[in-house]
């Protein structure tokens, strides 16, 4: 069970938290123009990493906003918590 | 006799206080301080039980938690507990235990007989035998079920109560030792907030049943007063019978404290357990160390037992368990147990597996009269009901070979100690890894994942002097690299006569190459799994080690093999020669030991298990006699029988009241959601399919909304109340779906889109009235003019209803004209009754949500959810007219395009009369092309919907059948689960007022 940093109410238990999945997956701007192959991949294909992963999470207990959240799949560890909005972190090679 | 095998003196007992206490029928007395098992001891009960498989006599192995053999069914009626072990239980007046797994009785138990039928029940014996045919299974598991088991399980609800506790803290200490007890005050001194949680009724652990020195002084003093300053500590939060259960991420603990399972009566104001839910900024893990049992023929009678059980029962409870004992031992360490008996008064014999022996052991061994037979084995043990004999050989390590003559001893009680295995449970659970330490012959911890520190003999290291000051150091550490100051180091000198300092792995009976039948070498003693099962294993090809576990069942017992898993893997590298490490070993799992489910739910039972949602109006349904239907969370009025009705007669009556006068029905369910500011009309030409932005301000528009893929995924009737401002209605089960969808593209897609959401499901309550006579009810109390020109279908009006603000909607869900009255919620049951009242003369009938369904069905409304299933687009339910071809873009649009959404084979939605005009179709019915006698048979759809419409006097049905539309007027047919097979025509998805005049009047 995690404790996530809510970019907005701070540090909170993951019970109040609910993951969405893959972050940074933009909807396309014209749909109707594009491929069945390039709809395709927006909907159904997702990254599944071993190792940094970034995914959209919501306070659905607390403020109700969604975010962001860098997280390693091997530890579990978040490495970061940021907004909507806020460019995707850089993957340290460390 | 009473007590016979109690020593003169010695012992934490309190003799003092005796109590009585009863175990399979019969009275025995104990003292207070005994554990069940050392009472039963006391007493001269050594057979406990039978095991799980073969029935084998079986008595008390250990004297702690780890304990496989001696688990007994405690306590009486509702309050009664399979599974707990006698070695745990503490003593209270009253108590009554008894056996499990025999009958008729522990002494007589006709299972034994499967010992003797041993050699048809190898491991994988239910897999192998009753795999066919499979359509057997059930009826098979319904008598192995019974056969095997374990205690039984209470069949009344329990009484007692189970409280939880979330609990904040700078460190967590797990184990009460010696190493607990001094990281907890290195922490405790420097300051920071400590919770220091263990098992036992006492703190101490392993020191307070061996002796030994601090500063050349004895050492129990010392113990008390370190546990005397802890105590003190106002910092420091000490929790004793609390077992740590679960070691999750970012240490999460969960530990069930036991809080009065030990009183004599049963407190009304205390939980008997409370279960604590722990985040701690660091833990550390002190968990300690069990012994392990040497592997050879007939090791489980009773009478044998770990050496540091014997210990802990001579010395703490007073307790002799035999008085002619054979030490079995590969280490230095279990010696000191060897002196304590012999101090005792009991006659000594050590088989030691090793050639060499330290002179001062040796030495002291000839001064105590203790007879030691080196580089032997004991091969072979004799005794119905308790080990009365035992047989030994010499052992030839080179050759691994016995060798020489076999000699018996006689003996009353077998001591045996295969070295110590860290309890690694809660680190392995915390992600940590494991390394094979070569000199003591087991898994260490090796490398840590969370925030921890694990130290003593849990870290592998059993030498006092290092445990004392290392303890210490790292509960002051912990607390540093938490900001807390440094207090200063102490220098203590402890010293034990003889420490554990390496042994081997005796895999399988020493100087044997091969299992000898008839006789049973056990490694898993709760699960009865023997050396020959681990055998057999391998040559089947269960090699890996997970695979050997649940072939065999090693170590998956209520004991989780904390006394076998060593053993099985030793065997395991023994038979395929690889070293341990290779072999590798199995995960560790939550809970660390058996807990129960009681406090694990908490409080979180019976009316607190799920809120219950309730309308405004709702008491009246109560008082009104209304059946309940659970919709979600919420409680729905199903339908209000009058007299003596049964669900058909009040479902047709309410129906038809609805179409010939008036109907009410309580709608506050339904999902209701204030939309407001400038883009909120763009916002809804997203979410919908349908056009939004020309809705006039006081118009009420249907919207279907779809998901990315296409698919309904909810509906309902949005209204326009002012230039910037909408009320959305969603079905009662999709409101919270449908406002997180809503909040998922303002907050993740369109951030620039200026709208607020609101739920506000609870402020309003709704009372949606139907039939023809609806206006003529209403008209006469509100202010509002209802008159069809100024009032028409699908238009908004607000003003007054009996006094009250209200909104009405001039919706319809039942085809009838209908008035949805919104009012806010605190005058709900004001209105209804009003109405209830006033409509006395229009015979107004409350109606359920039975109805409701009935009566949408009539008119072909979909319910999503129930006639779709996450898998229909629009088309498929004939509703193309509610998708927008303008529209450049809405959530869905795209994916009606993709080749699978446009497959003209799609099931779609159409209506169905069966030919016979009698059979109400099962919901969820298939469509065949063609009956046949049995399946396989080509399926064409199946029946979403099924009801007998009142209205029309005869069955009408909804379903989604392939290329349906197209299928119109043809013949189908329904087989029932009752081998009879129905006809039935396909028709439109309405049956009654095609035109929709009614609800337009």
């Amino acid at each position: 069970m995690f404790i996530i940093n809510c970019p907005y109410c701070g540090e909170r238990d993951q019970t109040e938290f609910t993951c969405h999945g893959e972050a940074h997956i933009a909807r396309p701007d014209n749909p109707s123009e594009i491929s069945d192959e390039e709809w395709g991949r927006y909907l159904f294909f997702r990254e599944n990493p071993k190792g940094t992963h970034f995914e959209r999470w919501t306070h659905d207990h607390g403020c109700r906003r969604w975010f962001n959240v860098m997280r390693d799949t091997v530890t579990d560890q978040i490495i970061k918590t940021y907004k909507m909005g806020e460019a995707k972190p850089e993957i340290s090679n460390e | 006799m009473s007590n016979q095998n109690r020593t003169i003196y010695g012992g934490k007992v309190n003799r003092e206080k005796p109590i009585n206490f009863v175990f399979n029928g019969k009275s025995y007395i104990g003292y207070q301080g005994d554990t069940l098992a050392s009472a039963l001891l006391a007493n001269d009960v050594h057979l406990i039980g039978r095991s799980f498989k073969y029935h084998r006599a079986r008595g008390i192995l250990t004297a702690g938690s780890e304990e496989p053999n001696a688990i007994v069914q405690l306590g009486l009626g509702a309050r009664t507990e399979p599974n707990i072990r006698a070695t745990e239980i503490e003593l209270y007046e009253g108590l009554e235990a008894s056996s499990q797994n025999c009958w008729p009785s522990v002494n007589f138990d006709i299972g034994a007989m499967n010992n003797f039928l041993s050699r048809i029940f190898p491991a994988g014996f239910y897999y192998k035998t009753f795999k066919w045919p499979p359509s057997m299974w059930l009826f098979y598991e319904h008598f192995i079920r019974k056969a095997a088991g374990l205690g039984q399980s209470p069949t009344a609800k329990n009484p007692d109560r189970y409280e939880q506790k979330f609990y904040y803290t700078d460190i967590t200490i797990v184990g009460g030792g010696i190493s607990g007890l001094l990281a907890a005050l290195g922490a405790g001194r420097s300051g920071c907030k400590v919770l220091l949680i263990d098992e036992n009724p006492e703190l101490g652990g392993y020191l307070l049943d061996y002796n030994f020195s601090i500063n050349e002084k004895d050492g129990k003093k010392w113990l008390k007063k370190i546990i005397e300053e802890l105590n003190g500590l106002a910092n420091v939060t000490i929790l004793k019978r609390t077992t740590a259960m679960g070691y999750y991420d970012y240490n999460y603990l969960t530990a069930l404290e036991k809080v009065t399972n030990h009183h004599v009566e049963f407190s009304s104001t205390l939980p008997r357990e409370r279960y604590w839910r722990i985040r701690s900024k660091k833990v550390i893990l002190a968990q300690g160390a069990f012994e392990r049992p040497l592997v050879f023929a007939d090791n489980d009678r009773p009478g044998i037992m770990m050496a540091s059980a014997g210990q802990k029962y001579l010395s703490r409870y007073g307790v002799l368990p035999g008085k002619s004992v054979v030490l079995f031992t590969n280490n230095d360490h279990a010696y000191l147990t060897a002196f304590e008996f012999v101090e005792k008064g009991a006659k000594v014999t050590v088989v030691d597996t090793r050639d060499l022996l330290n002179a001062r052991i040796s030495e002291k061994c000839k001064s105590l009269n203790i007879t030691v037979y080196k580089s032997y084995s004991v091969i072979k043990t004799y005794g119905d009901k308790k080990v009365n004999r035992i047989e030994i050989q010499q052992v030839d390590k080179n050759q691994n070979q016995l060798t020489g003559e076999v000699e018996n001893i006689h003996t009353d009680c077998v001591l045996m100690s295969g070295g110590w295995n860290p309890a690694v449970q809660l680190f392995s659970q915390s992600r940590g890894k494991l390394k094979y330490d070569l000199k003591i012959n087991t898994f260490v911890p090796d490398k840590i994942i969370e925030n921890q520190k694990i130290i003593g003999s849990n870290n592998g290291q059993f030498n006092l002097q290092e445990n004392l000051n290392e303890s210490f150091e790292a509960g002051i550490a912990a607390a540093n690299e938490l900001n807390f100051n440094s207090v200063e180091k102490v220098n203590w000198t402890g010293k034990e006569e003889i420490e554990f300092t390496h042994s081997d792995v005796e895999p399988y009976m020493l100087g044997k190459k091969k299992v000898t039948k008839g006789s049973k070498h056990f490694i898993d003693f709760q699960n009865d799994v023997t050396a020959a099962d681990i055998f057999l294993a391998q040559r089947e090809g269960y090699i890996s080690v997970e695979h050997t576990k649940r072939y065999t069942t090693t170590g998956m017992g209520t004991d989780q093999g904390k006394t076998s898993n060593v053993n099985a893997l030793a065997l395991m590298s023994h038979i395929h020669n690889k070293p341990v490490d290779e072999i590798g070993h199995t995960t560790f799992r939550p809970p660390y030991a058996p807990q129960t489910i009681g406090a694990i739910a908490g409080r979180s039972v019976d009316k607190l298990f799920d809120p219950e949602r309730k309308t405004s109006m709702h008491e009246w349904h109560v008082e009104n006699k209304a059946v309940f239907e659970d919709v979600g969370q919420w409680k729905r009025p199903y339908y209000f029988p009058q007299n003596k009705e049964d669900i058909h007669q009040a479902v047709k009556r309410e129906c038809l009241a609805v179409r010939n006068s008036l109907g009410i029905l309580d709608a506050s369910t339904l999902g209701k959601i204030d939309l407001q500011g400038p883009d909120a009309a763009k916002f809804l030409n997203m979410i919908y399919t349908n056009a939004w932005s020309k809705l006039e301000i006081g118009s009420c528009r249907y919207g279907l909304m779809c998901n990315e893929h296409g698919m309904i995924f909810d509906d309902g009737v949005t209204s326009r109340l002012g230039e910037n401002h909408y009320h959305m209605t969603t079905t009662t089960g999709g409101a919270a779906r449908v406002m997180s969808w809503l909040e998922e593209f303002l907050q993740t897609e369109w951030l620039d889109m200026k709208v607020f959401c609101t739920s506000v499901t609870e402020q309003w309550a709704v009372l949606s009235i139907s039939g023809p006579n609806s206006r003529e009810f209403l008209k006469d109390l509100t202010n509002i003019d209802l008159s069809k020109e100024n009032f028409p279908f699908m238009k908004f009006k607000e003003g007054e209803v009996c006094g009250v603000k209200a909104r009405i909607f001039r919706i319809s869900f039942t085809g009838e004209l209908s008035y949805e009255v919104n009012v806010p919620a605190r005058y709900g049951r004001y209105v209804w009754e009003k109405f209830m009242e006033y409509g006395k003369k229009y015979n107004i009938t409350p109606y359920g949500t039975e109805t409701m369904h009935v009566l949408r069905a009539e008119k072909g409304f979909i319910i999503v959810g129930q006639d779709t299933d996450g898998s229909v687009t629009p088309s498929d339910m004939n509703m193309d007219w509610i998708v927008s071809k303008k529209k450049e873009d809405f959530l869905g649009k795209r994916s009606f395009t993709r080749p699978d959404t446009v497959r003209p084979d799609r099931k779609k939605f159409v209506g169905l009369l069966v030919n016979n005009k009698k059979t109400i179709l099962p919901e969820g019915s298939h469509i065949v092309e063609k009956a046949l006698k049995q399946p396989p048979m080509k399926m064409l759809g199946h029946v979403t919907s099924s009801y007998y419409s009142p209205t029309l006097g005869y069955p009408i049905a909804l379903a989604m059948l392939k290329d349906g539309v197209s299928k119109m007027g043809e013949q189908v047919v329904v087989p029932l689960m009752n081998g009879k097979i129905i006809e039935a025509t396909v028709t439109d998805t309405i049956f009654y007022d095609k035109e929709g005049k009614r609800n337009n009047e």
